[in-house]
């Protein structure tokens, strides 16, 4: 049986090394092409520091309003010379890890189970709603009152930051279920079970993992503002510390911590995110 | 009055439901005989909207069926079971799971076969339906028409009693879908697997069947049946037989009889949908 020439050309997929379909004349995509993202984006940022160093170097304000690129990076090094900095990064790593641990464990949950069961969704959705329109830091005095000003207080603050996109996500990666894919499994004859792990699960997992890259981001600014407010540790507490005692340089170094914190977890996560669709031909321009 | 040469009986089905929030209750189709014999290559053509896929649901077991009954092997169809299975019209594959994991999804869904034995048989229908190589491909990978080899293949492997076709090439380029038609026979002609087969394609349904039933426009009714005397093994050209040519007159005809059918009768009781 052959198949129809039509029918047998298949797109080959950038990145692809596969050495049986390297022998086929197809284009790819250039060695430059596949790394301007990051050349363009290194320049980018070149270029943004070099101007805000020359405008530093100009001394038209004191070092306290505007520090150049050269001040903050002193001030890093001079914040890792000291042994609190390793404390406050501990104190941070601890309450981010368990808060937004118990974030992902409950929020995968609770959205599974709301995607899933259309009666538990209806239960759900005005709590879920309601924590999710407020600005969960207003909460951070309460949680002070319940759970004193050290790590409980701030890990009730990342949990609820990090919680509500992973539920979110959660769902509506289990309600985006091809109607399709669920009709070719009733009609195979599969139980509910079976339509959930190989069918709805499997499909969810990219939803699921944007969710937790979202949750990302909340935890951090749950660490750092929940810390700002009253803490007596943590890079939340360095920064405010340092910003309420002029130290600017000192602040932003702090910030750059967090920062670079934060886009290291999230390219992470989307290297995962990558990974798991694999089956998705990389589309590109 | 049960019919042993026949496979699949319906007898005054009729199936009925209720139209979205309205409080009007629709009927898809409304009283169908039919029988299947073993072995039989059936197709029903109709009108679009003639609900003959309703019909094929129904047998397949997705949709309860409102009276009337329907019968495979003598046991009431009442739901899903390894005695059918389906091949759709768009090919419902995972497309995270490669050629061979959606090959297999059918008889793991039915529990059937343990996974070894899924895995070596899964590899014969692949090869029966012309994938070879393609084994680790991805859907979004494959062609419209390889897509359609591999929901073929998927419904295969569950060895069904009965294969359901719900208009498998329609979202196929012509060139394809005459490829597709030629293998699906040859492919058929190996299992001689009783075949219900729903098209809204005149050609392909005198092409690949032995007998052809026409449906009327909705509420879908058995309008004509008519028998394809063509030999087999069946070569494309036949297409341009002159017996072909007068079996698709005959049919046109009725179908363009449906066409013209003044609006007031279709919509009798039910209000415009």
């Amino acid at each position: 049986m052959s198949i129809k020439e039509a029918d047998a050309v298949m797109p080959v997929t950038a990145g692809d090394t596969d050495p049986q379909r390297e022998k086929r004349s197809v284009v790819r995509p250039s060695r430059i092409k596949q790394y301007e993202p990051v050349v363009i984006g290194t320049l980018s940022v070149i270029f943004v520091l070099t101007v805000w160093q020359l405008v530093a170097n100009a001394r038209i304000m004191p070092v306290l309003f505007l520090p150049g690129p050269t001040d903050v990076s002193q001030a890093f090094v001079k914040l890792f010379q000291t042994d609190e900095i390793w404390l406050d990064i501990s104190t941070s790593a601890q309450e981010m890890g368990i808060g937004y641990g118990m974030a992902i464990v409950i929020g995968l949950a609770i959205g599974l189970g709301m995607g899933w069961y259309t009666r538990f969704q209806y239960a759900m959705d005005p709590f879920v709603n309601f924590f999710y329109s407020t600005p969960r830091i207003v909460l951070i005095p309460l949680f002070i009152i319940w759970f004193g000003i050290d790590m409980p207080s701030k890990i009730a603050v990342i949990f609820l930051g990090a919680l509500f996109p992973i539920i979110i996500n959660t769902m509506a990666g289990v309600r985006n279920t091809e109607a399709a894919l669920l009709r070719v499994a009733r009609s195979f004859g599969a139980s509910d079970a079976l339509i959930f792990r190989r069918v709805v699960l499997p499909g969810s997992v990219p939803f699921i993992l944007t969710g937790f890259r979202l949750g990302i981001g909340h935890a951090l600014t749950g660490v750092v503002v929940a810390e700002l407010i009253a803490a007596r540790h943590g890079v939340g507490q360095l920064i405010a510390i340092a910003g309420q005692t002029f130290q600017t340089p000192k602040m932003l170094a702090g910030v750059i911590l967090i920062a670079g914190t934060g886009m290291l977890l999230t390219t992470i996560l989307q290297r995962i995110e990558n990974r798991f669709q694999a089956w998705r031909p990389q589309i590109r321009r | 009055m049960l019919d042993r040469s026949a496979k699949l009986t319906a007898t005054g089905v009729v199936i009925e439901y209720w139209l979205g929030r309205s409080r009007t209750i629709f009927t898809a189709v409304d009283g169908v005989d039919l029988v299947v014999r073993p072995g039989e290559f059936l197709a029903i053509v109709g009108p679009s909207g003639c609900g003959k896929t309703t019909f094929l649901n129904a047998v397949d077991g997705l949709l309860p069926i409102s009276r009337g009954s329907l019968s495979l092997d003598g046991r009431e169809i009442k739901r899903p079971g390894p005695d059918r299975a389906m091949v759709f019209q768009q090919p419902g594959l995972l497309p995270w799971r490669t050629v061979l994991g959606n090959v297999m999804f059918g008889v793991e869904a039915q529990r059937t076969m343990s996974r070894r034995d899924a895995e070596s048989r899964a590899r014969q229908q692949i090869e029966l339906v012309g994938l070879i190589g393609f084994e680790n491909a991805y859907p979004l990978e494959l062609s419209g028409g390889m897509q359609q080899r591999v929901n073929l293949a998927r419904a295969l492997l569950t060895d069904p009693e009965m294969l359901l076709l719900d208009e498998p090439f329609a979202a196929l380029d012509a060139q394809t879908r005459e490829m597709m038609q030629l293998e699906l026979l040859k492919i058929w002609s190996k299992t001689r697997k009783t075949a219900l087969f729903i098209t809204h394609d005149i050609k392909e349904a005198i092409y690949l069947a032995d007998r052809v039933i026409v449906f009327t426009r909705r509420p879908g009714r058995v309008k004509k049946v008519v028998e394809i005397g063509l030999s087999r093994p069946r070569d494309l050209r036949i297409k341009r037989d002159p017996q072909f040519l007068t079996y698709e007159d005959e049919i046109w005809e009725s179908i363009q009889e449906e066409l013209a059918v003044p609006a007031e009768r279709l919509i009798a009781g039910v209000p415009a949908a």
